[in-house]
């Protein structure tokens, strides 16, 4: 079983007559059910479907408190090394950039954390560029043993891994995983990665299923778009999410639109991805999957994140930096890419205040299932 | 006369137990606690910041009311355990409502799994209130095992959906011989006095509330729901009939 048969089923659709055979009526209908099939939520992202983004939203919004309250919340990356093995044209930390490198030691990893989890975040997101060489799998686990110390949860956005070091990360406190496909097309996936490592689709699609299989909790799946056709890359993430929800029921699924940013050296995208589009791939997804998770990173300003907090997202991140030693003082690397919402925790706590939203530090604390006694700091009684 | 519900060998004068999650300002909660009237609040553990407990929801729970921590975020019985222990070691009191979930996108309970925390944690001394299906000889079996109360859903949890598993839920309420407390799918305030009605020693929600526009009056209308599903239940309450009473009489002839 993989997404990948998935995928295969959809391998010859017609997705531009498909999306321009749906009529108003169509989608007018499918708003108003209570659960969507495939072909519903392919039609919610239509052209047609455009034309609906208001009632879209109003069901959005009102999913979205249902399910998850209102509240939304918050984690923060945390780069830790941006040497990469790959030549993936639209990234920065791309071999083939000549760009400041850099790997953060057990120390260093420290001190960010320490900076980071002083600010009052519970949450972090450790990423790596992809070097199997360079942050190996011995260093991924240590830097998720460094930095489990100083928050409630870890995740990790890495290179893809095989269940057993998926476990093992487990085992050194690692919640769960971020991995995105890049894109769901097979054809312009090995035309944007041939000859690297990462030119191994399956293994990247059937991530989830391993991190599920190795006892994570969590995973966030998309495609960075841009890179193809955004409608069935929008579609696929939704259906990935979909699949791996109801083959793993336990694993917390969450997906993510990430859109282009500019990065170290031009890239030509695809395609531009509009507010317009983002929005409406945001409210198809959450008629599609009421209960999933909807990420939104720095990738977007404070304005839009702002205007999009109550349409269906439950995940932001904040106090970013997507420079390798970021945080702590002294000298950052080169940035993955230019993050477009530079607010800290508080400015970001305060905005979603007048939003009428909680930010949620802590929605778990993988200290709370551990072996040992509790933790010296847990000494005061509440009640 | 006074009309106590007694759950763990402590009486509670309200049936209306609420949560503590999903506000949009969490300094609402006390008010809402006030205008709700209750006894019991429940808080999800895995939300609880116990490093920094300031910060965190129970500081906005008044100290006054049953502290009543739930297991969510639990996929085992181990799981659910651990976060028990840990919340009575933390001076949470020893209540818990046991809560194992390996559904993510229905959320409903792992029956079995609660069951095995349900063993574990009533042998260990807690008072244990399962969330579970309704399903009759589980819930036998949970009584048995010293749960002091069963928690059957009325639909999934964040549904407002109401008494969606109504029949079961009677026959839990004829059968048990423990306090049944709806909990979860409840989304009007019908809908709890409904599962009054029928005679659910209480019920316990939290969404509708805390997702309303206006929580505090929507805590308000609870209460008087449940005051007034219970009040109905105790009056005893009269048959329903689908069929109207008919003028002559078939059996008249008996009569005769």
């Amino acid at each position: 079983m993989s997404f990948y048969e998935t995928i295969t089923r959809y391998s010859s659709f017609d997705f531009g007559g498909f999306l321009a055979s749906v009529t108003p009526e169509q989608v007018e209908t499918i708003i108003d059910k209570d659960k969507l099939l495939e072909h519903d939520y392919l039609a919610l992202l239509s052209g047609a479907a455009a034309g609906f983004l208001e009632p879209m939203a109003h069901k959005a919004a009102s999913l979205t408190r249902k399910n998850f309250g209102s509240v939304m919340f918050i984690f923060t990356p945390l780069y830790v090394s941006n040497h990469c093995d790959n030549g993936c044209p639209y990234c920065s930390f791309a071999r083939q950039h000549r760009i400041a490198r850099s790997h953060l030691s057990n120390a260093k990893i420290r001190e960010e954390a320490c900076a980071i989890a002083r600010t009052g975040m519970r949450h972090i997101l450790v990423l790596t560029g992809e070097s199997r060489s360079m942050a190996s799998p011995e260093y991924v686990r240590e830097a998720v043993s460094v930095v489990h110390e100083h928050f409630s949860s870890v995740s990790v956005e890495v290179y893809p891994m095989t269940t057993e070091e998926y476990a093992a990360l487990a085992a050194f406190g690692a919640d769960g995983i971020t991995i995105y496909q890049e894109t769901y097309n097979e054809a312009k996936y090995h035309e944007l990665h041939r000859g690297g490592p990462k030119d191994n689709y399956v293994f990247r699609l059937d991530a989830p299923d391993r991190a599920a299989r190795a006892g994570m909790r969590a995973a966030t799946v998309g495609a960075l778009l841009g890179l193809y056709e955004p409608r069935s890359e929008a579609f696929f993430t939704g259906l990935h999410a979909h699949y791996v929800q109801k083959t793993f029921p336990s694993l917390e699924v969450s997906v993510a639109f990430p859109r282009l940013r500019p990065m170290v050296r031009e890239f030509e995208a695809y395609c531009e991805i509009s507010d317009r589009l983002y929005v409406q791939m945001l409210l198809a997804a959450r008629l599609f999957l009421p209960r999933c998770g909807i990420t939104v990173s720095t990738r977007e300003s404070r304005e839009f994140r702002n205007a999009i907090a109550p349409l269906g997202v439950t995940k932001m991140s904040a106090g970013v930096s997507t420079a390798v030693g970021g945080r702590a003082a002294g000298s950052a690397s080169t940035s993955q890419f230019e993050i477009a919402d530079n607010r800290t925790l508080d400015e970001m706590k305060s905005d979603l205040a007048g939003l009428g939203f909680q930010a949620v530090m802590q929605d778990w604390n993988s200290h709370y299932l551990a072996e040992e006694e509790l933790p010296s700091t847990f000494n005061n009684g509440i009640h | 006369m006074d009309d106590l519900l007694e759950i763990g060998g402590k009486k509670i004068r309200s049936r209306l137990i609420t949560g503590s999650g999903k506000y949009r300002d969490e300094r609402q909660i006390g008010d809402v606690v006030a205008a709700a009237d209750c006894d019991i609040v429940t808080v999800a553990l895995r939300r609880v910041d116990f490093d920094h407990p300031k910060d965190s929801v129970l500081a906005f729970v008044p100290k006054d009311k049953i502290l009543l921590p739930n297991t969510s975020g639990a996929r085992t019985a181990a799981e659910a355990v651990r976060l028990a222990r840990l919340a009575r070691n933390m001076g949470c009191g020893n209540w818990v409502k046991i809560e194992v979930i390996t559904d993510q996108k229905y959320l409903l309970p792992d029956n079995m799994e609660t069951l095995a925390a349900t063993e574990i944690l009533a042998k260990e001394g807690f008072v244990v209130l399962p969330y579970m299906s309704p399903d009759l000889p589980l819930a036998k079996r949970l009584v048995a095992a010293g749960a002091a109360a069963v928690m059957p859903l009325g639909a999934p949890i964040g549904s407002n959906r109401g008494l969606r598993t109504l029949d079961l839920l009677e026959i839990l309420v004829e059968e048990i011989d423990a306090p049944v407390i709806v909990d979860a799918g409840i989304g009007r305030p019908s809908h709890a006095a409904q599962a009054m009605e029928i005679g659910a020693a209480a019920v316990l929600l939290n969404t509708a509330i805390a997702s309303s526009n206006d929580p505090v009056s929507m805590a308000r209308a609870f209460r008087l729901a449940v005051e007034a599903g219970r009040l109905a239940f105790r009056a005893g309450m009269g048959g329903v009939s689908k069929q109207g009473k008919a003028s002559s009489p078939l059996t008249g002839f008996l009569d005769g």
